[in-house]
This record gives structure tokens, C-alpha cells and sequence, in this order.
């Protein structure tokens, strides 16, 4: 092996024996036989029946929304509270409950801990949910998590009995914070929010899949399928989508894709994928050939 | 009358209007409605017995597509 890579790429590997060509990616997993690879996704102890996870923003009409919905075959979809628009005649609740989709309320927007606990507590109190997906971002140009604001709404709100799933950076020391503040998730962000530039860190999600006691799901950054199976290969649990399907030019058949990617990802992860080799390695067997 | 703030905008009603006569007003059902009174949650259950006030800011809000 050493060998095989002797010359100018012999120092490639930082502090290791192996240069990073020859590592596999992903990190070394054991086999867990309570998770068999169509084992289903549970969070705080109930099942979500699709590894898909939908956000609502950004569809141009109700019925677009409808048919991405059925399409991706999500069972969980995020909406945001806002003052009540009189003059809007359709439900998103009433849609989202006539699909059997249960109602994932976010904080979107809030950029203090109080005014997302407020606005988690709306949430419980319209949507009779104690879920939330709590996002508490630090400046509107790129959508960041603030850190220290969401572990303390975080630990405030698991006091008061929600279930809360944090979007939070691709730090995996932030995300260990979160759960040892008794979130339910972690929910690391691929990339800002509506980039589309997929997962930036690769590396920090396989980190933060490893330590994780919590599922974890890959949010926001999403760009099309292949970020998608990246993340579940990368051994993420779910992914959230919202914009890379709503914004899609035909977004019926990019939920369909997505629903594709997230299956297809998640297979490869169980299956295991092979190592990554510097050089090829024959699969067909030279003993045997033909002489000339 | 009573002058209060709802959603950010001015409203005026008959003394002794309730929150849930307010969302009344608002809201074709209150299903999927909640209601926050000077930076506090009213639980639905409490609706009917809750007196708004002259002064008192009121956010009703509902569930909007997003992230």
C-alpha cells in the first residue's frame, strides 16, 4: 500500500501512515442488528414513517405544495407561525392533516431565545404539538444558527415538555450540546439556508453521525437528489428539504427524486460502501487468460 | 371603547370584548389559531374568560408555509 503511493503524493496524509486517498470516507461502523436497513426513522419515540422530511416555504400554489407533498411521501412537514392573514381562505394545518402529514411548527425567523420560546409556545397552543424545530439564526444575510441562543431556548424548552429538533451548525460540539440539552435531534445544516450548495463539510457530518445518540438530520443547503443521498450515506437518519423541491422548475417530480435519494442513500449506507483506492483493483481475474 | 394593537395594527371594540370574541372577528374557525397577549401565551381554554384591555398588544397567528 505505502508503496503503491511512494513519490509525490508520499506526504499527503497529515499525521497518519495513510494518505487520505486511501481512507474510506465514512467512518468505521458496526453492525447494529436493532437497525436493519428498512428499520423505520423514530423520534422521541414515535415513528415518522418516511426518512424525508418536507418544508412547506416557497411553493408558488397550494396545489403545487399538495402534489410534492403526496409526491415525496413525506409523513413530516415543517410550517412557521405567522400572524393570521384574513384574507387567506386555504389551511395549511387542514392540508397537511387531510394527508395524515403531522405538523413540524418552526421558529423561523427568531433571532433571540425568548422570541422563539414565545413562538414555540403559539405553536403548542395552535397545532397542539409539542414538536418544534427550533431555529434561532444570528444575522438575516446568511441564515446562521446562533449557537448560544439556541441551547438556551433549547434547554428552557425540553423543561417545558416540547420536542424539540434544533437546526444547528455542522459543529459537532454544538450538536453534543444539544443533546446533552435533551433535544430529541440534531439537525446540522449542509450549507445556509435556500444556497443550494449542498453539504460543504462532509467530514462534520460523518463527525457529528458518529457521536450522535439522537438521530440526525441533515437540514437546509439541499441543492438537488444527489446532496440528498450524500447526507444519508454520510449515516444522517432523515433529511429536510424545503426550497430544493418548492423552487425546483418542476417540483412534483423533484419531491419523487428526492424520495428516490433518500432511500437509495440510505441502502448504500447499510450495504456499506467499498474503500476508496488510490490505485484500480481488477475485478475480473487474470488467471485464466488467453495466451498469445 | 378599547384600543388595542392587533397584529400590529390598531382596533377598537366595546369594553369587556373577549380574546375570543376578538378572534371571532379575525378568524373564519379558531382551529389552528393561538393567541399571545402582551408577549404572553392565552390558552384557548381561557379564551372566553379573558378581557382584553385598552393598551394590550395582541398577536393572533396561524400556521404559513415555511422552511
Amino acid at each position: 500500500m505505502e508503496r503503491a503511493v511512494a513519490g509525490r503524493n508520499r506526504n499527503r496524509g497529515i499525521g497518519t501512515a495513510v494518505p487520505w486517498e486511501l481512507m474510506d470516507a465514512t467512518p468505521p461502523r458496526t453492525h447494529d442488528p436493532s437497525s436493519p436497513p428498512d428499520a423505520d426513522l423514530v423520534i422521541a419515540g414515535q415513528v415518522i414513517a418516511s426518512r424525508l422530511i418536507l418544508g412547506t416555504g416557497g411553493m408558488t400554489s397550494p396545489q403545487s405544495l399538495r402534489e410534492a407533498l403526496v409526491d415525496s411521501g413525506t409523513a413530516l412537514a415543517t410550517v412557521a407561525v405567522r400572524r393570521v392573514d384574513p384574507t387567506t381562505r386555504h389551511s395549511l394545518v387542514d392540508l397537511l392533516g387531510s394527508l395524515d402529514i403531522q405538523v413540524l411548527p418552526n421558529t423561523a425567523g427568531c433571532f433571540t431565545a425568548s422570541d422563539a420560546i414565545l413562538t414555540a409556545k403559539l405553536a403548542r397552543e395552535a397545532f397542539e404539538t409539542d414538536w418544534v424545530k427550533l431555529e434561532v439564526i444570528g444575522d438575516d444575510r446568511t441564515l446562521l444558527p446562533d449557537i448560544v441562543e439556541l441551547v438556551a431556548a433549547a434547554e428552557e424548552l425540553v423543561d417545558d415538555g416540547f420536542v424539540v429538533l434544533p437546526y444547528c451548525s455542522d459543529d459537532p460540539i454544538a450538536a453534543r450540546r444539544l443533546e446533552q440539552a435533551g433535544c430529541a435531534a440534531v439537525m446540522p445544516l449542509g450549507s445556509p439556508i435556500g444556497s443550494g450548495l449542498g453539504i460543504r463539510n462532509p467530514h462534520n457530518i460523518a463527525l457529528i453521525v458518529e457521536q450522535a445518540g439522537v438521530p440526525v438530520v441533515l437540514d437546509a443547503g439541499i441543492g438537488t437528489a444527489s446532496d440528498a443521498c450524500v447526507a444519508m450515506e454520510l449515516g444522517c437518519d432523515a433529511v429536510l428539504v424545503a426550497s430544493a423541491i418548492t423552487r425546483a422548475h418542476q417540483p412534483r417530480l423533484m419531491a419523487r427524486a428526492m424520495r428516490d435519494a433518500v432511500q437509495a442513500g440510505r441502502a448504500a449506507r447499510e450495504a456499506g460502501r467499498i474503500t476508496r483506492r488510490y490505485h484500480a483493483r481488477a475485478s475480473s481475474p487474470f488467471e485464466g487468460m488467453v495466451e498469445t | 371603547m378599547t384600543v388595542v394593537l392587533v397584529n400590529g395594527a390598531p382596533w377598537d371594540g366595546p369594553p369587556g370584548t373577549t380574546v375570543a370574541a376578538l378572534v371571532a372577528q379575525w378568524c373564519e374557525s379558531p382551529r389552528g389559531i393561538a393567541v399571545a397577549r402582551n408577549g404572553d401565551v392565552v390558552p384557548k381554554s381561557t379564551w372566553e374568560a379573558t378581557q382584553i384591555t385598552s393598551g394590550d398588544q395582541i398577536e393572533i397567528v396561524t400556521a404559513a408555509a415555511g422552511g
